[in-house]
């Protein structure tokens, strides 16, 4: 068990976070200090949520482009609604604000399942018409902090045990989706429908189906991302996580999720957002020109992905570990 | 999913048949459609001017779908074209600060697509790596060069000669780059439907180990395809720098995307193996023509997208209705 860990991808990604992190402490000892880690956690959790669905949608062998203009809409909705009702509890915003993500992330996975439209077109059109929509709702207008509500704003920097909700959100999410992944037969769907979409089918497995919910649970996560996304930053306007997307496919693709689908865990996503967001966090406070961080994290990607490559060559996830190696 | 399947019966009808119902027409079909409707919705549209400025609309982005339409046939695709495009935009920008003449400026964005499109496609061909992950890193990578030489400042001061190449008329309304535009959809066209390398492109997008086995260098082909996505992108930072006589690091943001969607909209599967190029012509009119007209109507740009996602979606979505509506 622990030799397994030692030589997985994981290992290899903590290695790296430790490392990243020895190197910043180096020049700005004061970012290792836990309280800043779990402000950079807190920042990152948005892109753990949105990393953890992509995943799932990444293992079927699917992609979604249309997560952060998920996000957006979302996010513009319930600031709207907030506007429109001020007293409504924030319960039912978030109840709200999932549902909405669920229904989107439910017309991605129709258009894949029931007309085999390609994900990457699906995704292609409904960001577009997602992001098209959050100005047709808004008029192109900001919803600013003094318009929102105390309640809507508190709720994900309300700490609890020393850490705000929206951390936990992601924690919870880790948790759950951990679970879902390895102990629930639809976690093993997906990586069923992705690993050999054929064999799947033989065995019983709708690889359209799977599909559909990979996509919805994705949704779920973005719209969920949205509302805390636009709360703790007390503002909602139309380009609201732009190009996000991109970010949490690197995000994926640095945890070794693989793009061929059927490799991947929610531990390796976990990393792969934290290693982007320690990337993007330290950057600023190292003293390093804003003009220089996409090229840095551009270069993070691609030595990340070559990494990945060479250390996975032609090995995928053998769901019977002890079928292949008796005792 | 399964489109070469459904091509298998349409060979045994005569060629009249499969043409009234191959894509391109479906698109034409779309085509006249907006330009009726346009020319309804709104006096000014039916005017030699007005038509010639709409095809600013989408002759750079279609310069660059050409190359991304082979790119996406033989299997692969380039998300760092918008980025190329910008870092071509600042290396002539600041060439153009010490004094570099037109033909000089010309080269360096050349060079500079082509350089970027040879780093992606060693990191693709050479090092095996999936092509969307690689051009998602160094999409980063390459505007954040612009960034880092650009700062948050603009570059202007072209040399006069310079503009033609965005401005310039060859013939009445006709402009230097609808010229470079046909030019290149004719050449491209060519290569891609009448040469063997045009052949290689569609049996590695088919099967690349089965093209491998007949004697296809597949990385070479693939390698090659990354260049010319790369020379394009510097073709269209030649005519964007030159058409708004200045280069800003955010130039281009999101043209990646719109690429893409004209190539599907074009009838080129995104699973590779197969696609023409008139039908990538025939989309880059209607999505110019679309955003033209609604620019007519005083339709706030953002709306347009959701008017181009519902025909990217609906255009791939109705053929598909229709038959399971048949079948039913």
């Amino acid at each position: 068990m622990i030799r397994r860990f030692l030589f997985s991808r994981e290992a290899l990604l903590v290695g790296a976070i430790l490392l990243l992190l020895a190197l910043i402490s180096t020049r700005f000892p004061a970012f290792t200090a836990p309280s800043n880690l779990a402000s950079v956690f807190n920042d990152t959790s948005p892109l753990i949520l949105l990393a953890i669905g992509q995943m799932i949608v990444i293992l079927t062998k699917c992609i979604d482009l249309s997560v952060a203009a998920n996000l957006a809409l979302t996010g513009m909705v319930v600031a709207m609604t907030n506007l429109a009702f001020p007293g409504l509890p924030v319960v039912a915003i978030l109840v709200l604000a999932i549902a909405l993500g669920t229904v989107m992330g439910m017309f991605n996975g129709l258009l894949v399942w029931k007309l085999g439209i390609p994900p990457i077109v699906v995704t292609l059109g409904t960001l577009t018409i997602y992001r098209g929509i959050i100005f047709l709702i808004s008029n192109g207008k900001w919803v600013n902090s003094h318009e929102m509500s105390p309640a809507f704003k508190a709720f994900p920097r309300a700490e609890w045990l020393g850490l705000p909700v929206m951390s936990w959100m992601a924690i919870l999410a880790v948790v759950v989706f951990s679970v879902v992944m390895s102990r629930t037969t639809l976690g093993r769907a997906f990586y069923a429908a992705g690993g050999n979409p054929h064999a799947a089918t033989y065995a019983g497995i709708d690889v359209g189906r799977t599909q559909f919910w990979a996509f919805t649970i994705s949704g779920a996560l973005a719209g969920l991302a949205g509302y805390l996304w636009v709360a703790r930053y007390a503002v909602a306007y139309v380009d609201i996580a732009a190009g996000f997307e991109l970010d949490v496919v690197a995000a994926c693709v640095i945890g070794g999720v693989s793009i061929m689908g059927g490799i991947g865990t929610v531990g390796g996503a976990l990393l792969g957002a934290l290693f982007l967001g320690i990337i993007k966090n330290a950057l600023p406070v190292v003293d390093i020109s804003p003009f220089w961080q996409l090229a840095i994290s551009g270069a993070a990607i691609i030595i990340a992905v070559i990494l990945n490559a060479q250390a996975n060559r032609a090995k995928g996830r053998i769901i019977l570990k002890s079928a292949e190696h008796p005792a | 999913m399964t489109d070469t399947a459904r091509h298998i019966p349409d060979r045994l009808q005569s060629p009249l048949q499969r043409s009234l119902k191959s894509w391109e027409s479906l698109l034409i079909l779309v085509a006249v459609g907006i330009f009726v409707a346009n020319s309804f919705a709104s006096p000014y549209f039916l005017n030699a001017w007005n038509l010639s400025d709409a095809t600013f609309n989408f002759t750079e982005k279609a310069m660059i779908a050409f190359a991304m339409a082979l790119l996406i046939i033989s299997g692969e695709i380039d998300l760092s074209v918008a980025a190329i495009l910008a870092l071509a935009s600042t290396a002539m920008g600041a060439a153009a600060q010490v004094g570099v003449g037109a033909p000089g400026l010309v080269l360096i964005g050349l060079a500079v697509g082509v350089a970027c499109g040879a780093f992606n496609g060693v990191l693709v061909t050479l090092m095996g790596l999936p092509s969307i992950v690689v051009t998602i890193g160094t999409m980063s990578l390459f505007r954040g060069i612009s960034y880092i030489i650009l700062g948050d400042q603009s570059y202007q001061g072209y040399p006069t000669d310079f503009a033609f190449f965005g401005q310039g008329y060859v013939w009445w309304v006709i402009s230097f780059e609808f010229v470079l535009f046909a030019v290149l959809a004719g050449i491209y066209a060519f290569v891609l439907h009448k040469t063997n390398f045009g052949r290689a492109v569609y049996a590695i997008g088919n099967n690349a180990t089965g093209a491998l086995f007949s004697g296809i260098r597949v990385a070479r082909v693939k390698f090659t395809l990354f260049v010319l996505t790369g020379l394009m992108s510097g073709v269209a930072a030649v005519c964007l720098t030159s058409r708004l006589g200045s280069t800003r690091p955010s130039i281009a943001v999101g043209w990646e995307l719109e690429i893409v969607t004209m190539v599907v909209l074009g009838g080129v599967s995104i699973l590779g193996g197969s696609g023409t190029i008139p039908g990538v012509v025939i989309a880059a009119f209607v999505m110019g023509l679309v955003t033209f007209g609604l620019g007519l109507l005083n339709v706030p740009g953002i709306v347009m997208s959701i008017v181009i996602g519902a025909l990217l979606i609906g255009v791939i979505a109705l053929p598909r209705l229709w038959s399971m509506w048949r079948r039913a």
